[in-house]
Order: structure tokens, then sequence, then C-alpha cells
């Protein structure tokens, strides 16, 4: 009886339900806890951009205290985005992946001002860049010094990447490389910056414009060169008008 | 349990005790004589891939012996109903389902490790450790005597990985679970190995501890 074909369908169809029913009220229960671990988990790259962070320090603090946001649209204008239900969206739960999607003139782009311990000073701007890697999306925080133009830090992420290639650019040890290079040349003009194919290239390669590449990952760099070049693109208007705004 | 149909010529034995001779092999076997990865040389992909930093390594051993002792009983439970021909459909599913809650729960409570370990948490649904002991034992046997099997394996694997990440993140990072250890003990600067943090470390540690292990029990492949 065992092996009878009706008694392998009933079995299968009873194991089926059993499983997907488990999975989805797993799935169900642990969301809100997901949720808050990814909030976390993106302010501690926005933070990782600009400073140093230990162990034990409590990050939604420090966002708070010391981070400002706004989004603007490619022409660098602030705009406010709200939900379906009417609430204003904060720049740091826009999700990047779905304005992704859209155009680039359709697109949200959320800046993030991190300001001197306890002043209006400000110390960096953050810029969230998004876009694609070899198998899935990546995506990043930039952040440049009040000069808007060298990078005071970054960090990326991804979805997908090989673990060991691409994924590599979750090191802070690649992402290091990025410190002190420049987006814009001497005449202001905007050039980005490029990581290069291979990895160890020659110093002389290495100017303020090119950091060194991974090596067995070309096309995942070759993607963070996209992603930076497109959205320090559509980031170049509010840029420009940061700038005259700090010259007058 | 309705299961007690085919093993009714041991429930007239005198009960054996919880912790028999026979049953402390189980364990202690997959230890060392028949250790899955140095010995049967199974999940090696993962023993390899995790094993740069002990903490990562202790979670993934966790989450190994975990999905090995619940399914090895989930699948020794059901051992009498599962039609013979979808066995191996239904023993992925259980594991598979396991693996899912795992990796849903660390990705809620340890998001970090969840980031650091990747692929790799729903990766122990193709260790072959898994699949190996639910086919060659649990099939076979009763729910406990299937626990304390996938808990030996499951310590086997885990103790192993444990010894690699050891000499792996001491040497290549200086430092065991994050702590500094060369710069706690007065030695600045110390050389780290490049080499140890990538897969080749792996490969050479684990070449070693195979080595030394067979050497002591002077086992020999057939």
């Amino acid at each position: 009886m065992r092996q009878s074909n009706a008694y392998i369908i009933i079995f299968s169809t009873i194991t089926t339900v059993l499983v997907g029913g488990l999975l989805a009220t797993a799935s169900q229960v642990l969301k809100p806890a997901q949720e808050r671990s990814m909030e976390l988990d993106t302010k501690r790259q926005i933070l990782g951009a600009v400073m140093q962070l230990k162990p034990g320090d409590d990050v939604l603090k420090i966002f708070d205290d010391r981070i400002s946001s706004l989004i603007v649209n490619y022409k660098g204008e602030e705009i406010v985005r709200t939900s379906n239900t009417g609430d204003t969206i904060l720049a740091e739960d826009l999700n990047l992946g779905r304005e992704f999607k859209a155009a680039p003139e359709e697109r949200a782009f959320p800046v993030f001002i991190f300001h001197k311990e306890g002043s209006d000073e400000v110390e960096a701007y953050i810029f969230p860049v998004y876009g694609r890697g070899l198998w899935d999306n990546i995506w990043g925080y930039i952040a440049l010094e009040t000069d808007l133009k060298t990078i005071k830090g970054a960090r990326f992420d991804h979805a997908g990447e090989t673990p060991g290639l691409g994924a590599r650019i979750t090191e802070g040890e690649i992402q290091n490389r990025f410190i002190g290079k420049k987006m814009y040349d001497n005449a202001g003009q905007f050039v980005s910056v490029r990581m290069l194919k291979g990895e160890r290239n020659p110093s002389d390669k290495l100017d303020e414009h090119h950091v060194d590449g991974l090596s067995g990952a070309t096309l995942t760099t070759k993607g963070v060169n996209e992603m930076i070049q497109n959205y320090f693109g559509y980031y170049d208007a509010y840029i420009q008008k940061l700038k005259n705004q700090t010259a007058s | 349990m309705s299961v007690g149909t085919v093993d009714k010529p041991d429930v007239k034995k005198a009960a054996e005790p919880l912790l028999s001779k026979r049953r402390k092999k189980l364990v202690t076997d997959p230890l060392n004589d028949d250790n899955p990865i140095t010995v049967q040389v199974l999940g090696i992909c993962s023993a390899l891939a995790v094993t740069v930093q002990l903490e990562p390594t202790m979670v993934m051993g966790v989450a190994v012996t975990l999905v090995v002792v619940f399914s090895n009983v989930i699948i020794s439970l059901l051992r009498n109903l599962i039609p013979n021909r979808v066995r191996i459909i239904v023993q992925l599913a259980v594991i598979a389902t396991l693996v899912t809650l795992v990796s849903e729960v660390l990705k809620a409570y340890y998001f970090n490790m969840y980031k650091m370990l990747s692929v790799f948490v729903g990766l122990i649904i193709t260790n072959c450790i898994l699949m190996g002991r639910l086919e060659a034992f649990a099939m076979g046997n009763k729910p406990y005597d299937s626990m304390l099997d996938g808990l030996g394996s499951g310590l086997g694997y885990t103790w192993i990985i444990l010894s690699v990440a050891f000499f792996r993140e001491l040497l290549g990072s200086g430092s065991l679970f994050g702590y500094p250890v060369f710069e706690a003990m007065g030695i600045q600067n110390f050389p780290t190995n490049g080499l140890m943090v990538t897969s080749v470390g792996a490969f050479i540690i684990l070449g070693l501890i195979v080595w030394v292990q067979r050497t002591l029990t002077g086992y020999v492949e057939h």
C-alpha cells in the first residue's frame, strides 16, 4: 500500500502543505524582527561611510543625533515622497531598489548630511548609489568631504555577488581604497572614480580618479563603476547647487 | 507513535540504557574514527569557505548540528510512512525547511552573521553530511538513536571546522573571535599570513589536520 501511486500523491500533498504552512508562518512571525535588523543595517552602513563604528555603539541614536536627510530629484530640487497612505517617506526609508526601476528623471535620490558632534556644522555629505552587479543588484553609500569632491568614505553591499570574488566589495580593505579619491577634477568637471580591471595595478595607474580593481570580479567592478558614474551624474545638479551655496 | 510495528522484537527485550555503550559510540565515533570531514571527506565546501574567522564558523557549526539532529529525528519518526520512491525528495524537503528556518531566524536576530555567512547557510541543504546521515542512518533507526547519531555528526563537523578556523584566524588575522591576541601579549605588528585568509590556507590546514588525525588513528583509505 505504501508504494501505491495514490499513497505517494497523498503523502506528497500533505508534506507540501505542512512544510509550506510552517515556512509561511515562520516568515510572518519573524518579519518585524527582520525589518528592524535591516533598518539597523542600513543605518550602520550609512554611518560606516563617514565614521568608524565600534561594537556596542548605539547606531540608531548616533544616526538620529548626527544625520539629517532630504530627498532630491535629478534637477537637484528638494522633493517630498509620500507613501500610498499619504505619509511622508523619510529619506532613510526610501526603497532604493524600487526607485532604481523608474526612469532617472522620475527617481527620488536621498541625501544624508552628517553633522559634527553636537553642532549644526556639516562634516560630510553621504550619497546613496544603486546599480547592477554581475548576478543581482549592488548598492552603496559614498561620502564626500565638505569640498564636495573628495571621497571621505565608501560602503558597498550586494544582493548576490559571488562570495570571495565580487562579494569582496563589502570588505573594508576594498572600500578604503576609495578614500581620498576625487569625483571632480581641479577645473570642477565631473569625472567620477573608476575601479581598474585586475588587481595590484602599478601605482602610476592609480591616480586620484582610479582605484585598484578586484581580480576575478571584473564584471562586478564594472557594475560599481557604472553605478558611481550614473548616480553622481544624477546628483551633479544638487552638488553644484550646494557648491554655489557654500561659495556665496 | 504508530511506527512501532517494525521494531517490535526490540521492544520485548529489556530496555537499553539511555546512554549504553552502543549509543555512546553513535556520538563519539563521528568525532574521531568516523569523522564526517576528515575521514568521510564530506561537507568540505563549507569547511573551506566559512572558516576565515571563528565566530561565523561557530554559527555555521551550530546551524549544521541543529539541522542534522532535527532532520534525523523527523525522518526517523516518519521512516515507516515515507514511500520508498520519493524518499530522497522527502528528505530534501525536511532539510530545506529546517535550513530555511535557521536562515530566517539568523536574518531576524543575527543579521551580521546572516550577511557574513551569506549563501553558505542556504548551502547547508547541499551538505552531503545531512543527506548521508538521513539515508544511511535515520531511514533505518529509531528516533532517539538517530538524534544521537545526528549529534555526533554535527559535533564532529563543528570541531573540525573550529580547529581550521582557529589556525586561520590566528595566523591570518592575528586574532581569536575578533580579539587581537598578539597585541594583548605585547607583540606589535605580528606578520599576518595572507594565505590563511584565502581558501588555499583552509586546504593546507585541513590537509594537515587529516594527516595528523590519520597518523594517530592509523586509518587507511581502502
